[in-house]
């Protein structure tokens, strides 16, 4: 008997959730806030389906509801990508050592 | 490019997502970390083009609507004081939710394009996928949108209670079970966007009974939702790169709630289920006497703090709103002049959001191998000669370790007391957010300095 793909996903999934737990408890409890900001910026690869979504469909007519919601989706999605990795870059250029 | 090819560049989009977690586990490394992400990012959205393969005029508007997004971003990230950082993150975890609840919907509308069926006949799989992702989206872009106005300020941060509050949320949680079990069964789309209102409302309902001091429980748990509801977008899109995100993000998000959880000694529900402002309105006007408090001026501090040989300073959300770190850091400078150890000691749940207090403290130029976190430090109270709690106060209560009636009693506190004199900057004896007279107040070897936290160390540099 053939395996069911979503099987396949399930696991991937299942193991990630292991893998997070793991890095983010050796995660320094200093940089919990960049850990939240660039969590948030990867999540934000969800642009992913906005593209797909606003791509969608033919050419000459690109502007259907579903589109749109693509679209929509997209600014959202780069205005944390953007948003996400450069306020972590900012912080992280913070944290420095004493100087000896 | 073929859909097996672009499947294994998701992965490694995934990999380096990791890798983005994996640098924080160290200041050094963390900055390689963050380019790690970005790469990772890269990966994913140009794959993504090219697995449509559609680069026509639709490409030319996608790069448009990238274009603003990303500047708006740039620019908030550049602008953002480091004050206003927990609302930020909490902006953005609106946003992710939104994007999460409009690819959901744009995927219900035009399932052809996702290989998810036709419209009225999507796959049961992808339906119920969908559904949990754009539920889940739609309470973290709510919730999070109430979580950034009280910490704004623009709605107040008390507990928002009344009665029926858990009675009602229960109502709608299984309302939106049945909705989708509907939703399945019909295909139809009024299932579909009562559900996500439902969600909507049920995000606002979730969080307004949330006092502001229980911000980083709050905070956190909405991070993880936005994992979990990326994890449910990604199933649905069948994309690795999301899964994997969806799912490090969600147990990010639940390891840090679980953190701040135990940092004030409370379960998560009893955090999720109303503040403590709300239950302990009795004990806060009982049994009020007038004990005798010591006080003191900026000249004393500077006299007692310049001949001590160690200092310890806590700070707490108080020197957040002061925007007091500079000036914090400008004393600590005068006093290691006079030879002074000086370190600091933080709280886990200090601020409004996890590690608030580090990144301000890393903003003054505070070395971060001088900033340690309550295990490590709490011993050396004892041998410290001063301890300077900055808009600090529940966490350094006593009455935590002695008072078994107390409502933070078994909370872990910084041993502030046991240090052989304790400065104590605060406007007021007032309480907490916790409603309850802080004991160190009284103490023999305690002094309070009544002002404003800015003000107060501002002074005490002067007279150094």
């Amino acid at each position: 008997m053939e395996i069911d793909p979503f099987i396949f996903r399930l696991s991937i999934f299942i193991l990630s959730i292991f893998v997070g737990y793991y890095v983010v408890w050796s995660v320094t409890p200093s940089l919990h806030t960049p850990l939240m900001s660039v969590t948030n910026a990867i999540s934000s690869v969800i642009i992913v389906g906005a593209i797909i979504a606003a791509l969608a469909g033919s050419s000459e007519n690109i502007f259907e509801t579903s589109n749109i919601f693509g679209f929509l989706a997209i600014v959202l999605a780069a205005v944390n990508i953007f948003g996400g990795f450069l306020v972590t870059q900012r912080m992280l250029q913070m944290y420095k050592k004493k100087k000896k | 490019m073929s859909a097996n090819l672009s499947a294994f560049f998701y992965l490694i989009s995934g990999i380096l997502f990791i890798l983005a977690l994996r640098g924080l586990s160290s200041p050094e490394t963390s900055r390689q970390g963050n380019y790690f992400g970005i790469a990772g990012m890269a990966i994913s959205i140009i794959v993504t083009f090219l697995s449509v393969g559609n680069l026509g005029t639709g490409f030319v508007y996608v790069l448009i609507f990238l274009l603003i997004g990303g500047s708006i971003g740039a620019f908030i990230a550049f602008r953002i004081p480091m004050t206003a950082m927990p609302e930020l993150v909490a902006g953005f975890h609106s946003l992710v939710g939104l994007a999460a609840v409009f690819v959901a919907i744009a995927a219900f509308l035009k399932p052809e394009a996702f290989n998810l069926g036709s419209l009225g006949k999507i796959k049961l799989a992808s339906l119920i996928e969908m559904s949990l992702g754009a539920a889940i989206g739609a309470i973290t872009f709510s919730g999070s949108i109430i979580a950034f106005l009280k910490l704004r300020g623009i709605m107040s941060g008390s507990p928002i209670t009344f009665k029926g509050q858990h009675f009602i949320n229960l109502i709608l949680g299984v309302s939106i079970l049945f909705l989708i079990f509907y939703l399945c069964k019909s295909q139809s789309s009024h299932f579909f966007w009562a559900l996500v209102i439902l969600a909507f409302l049920v995000g606002v309902l979730l969080i307004i009974p949330i006092g502001g001091a229980d911000m980083p429980v709050v905070i956190s748990m909405l991070n993880s939702y936005s994992g979990w509801a990326a994890a449910g977008i990604g199933f649905t899109l069948e994309n690795t790169a999301l899964i994997i995100t969806g799912a490090l993000v969600g147990s990010s998000g639940a390891i840090l709630s679980y953190i701040m959880c135990k940092g004030m000694n409370r379960s998560f529900f009893n955090v999720i289920l109303g503040g403590w402002g709300a239950t302990d309105q009795t004990s806060k006007s009982g049994d009020k006497e007038q004990k005798p408090v010591k006080s003191g001026n900026a000249d004393d501090a500077a006299f007692l703090m310049k001949n001590a040989s160690s200092v310890i300073i806590v700070p707490g959300y108080g020197m957040a709103v002061a925007q007091a770190q500079h000036a914090l850091r400008e004393m600590v400078d005068a006093l290691k002049k006079n030879g002074v150890k000086v370190s600091y000691a933080i709280h886990p749940v200090a601020g409004r959001m996890p590690g608030h207090m580090n990144v301000l403290l890393a903003e003054a130029n505070v070395p971060y191998d001088e900033v340690f976190e309550l295990e490590e430090i709490n011993n050396d109270f004892a041998n410290c000669d001063v301890a300077y709690v900055i808009g600090a106060n529940d966490v350094t209560n006593p009455v935590a370790k002695s008072d078994p009636q107390s409502p933070i009693y078994g909370m872990p506190v910084l041993d502030v007391e046991k240090s052989k004199s304790v400065l104590f900057v605060k406007r007021s004896l007032s309480p907490g957010y916790a409603g309850i007279d802080n004991d160190l107040f009284y103490r023999d070897n305690t002094l309070m300095l009544f002002a404003d936290a800015k003000k107060m160390t501002e002074e005490i540099v002067k007279s150094l």
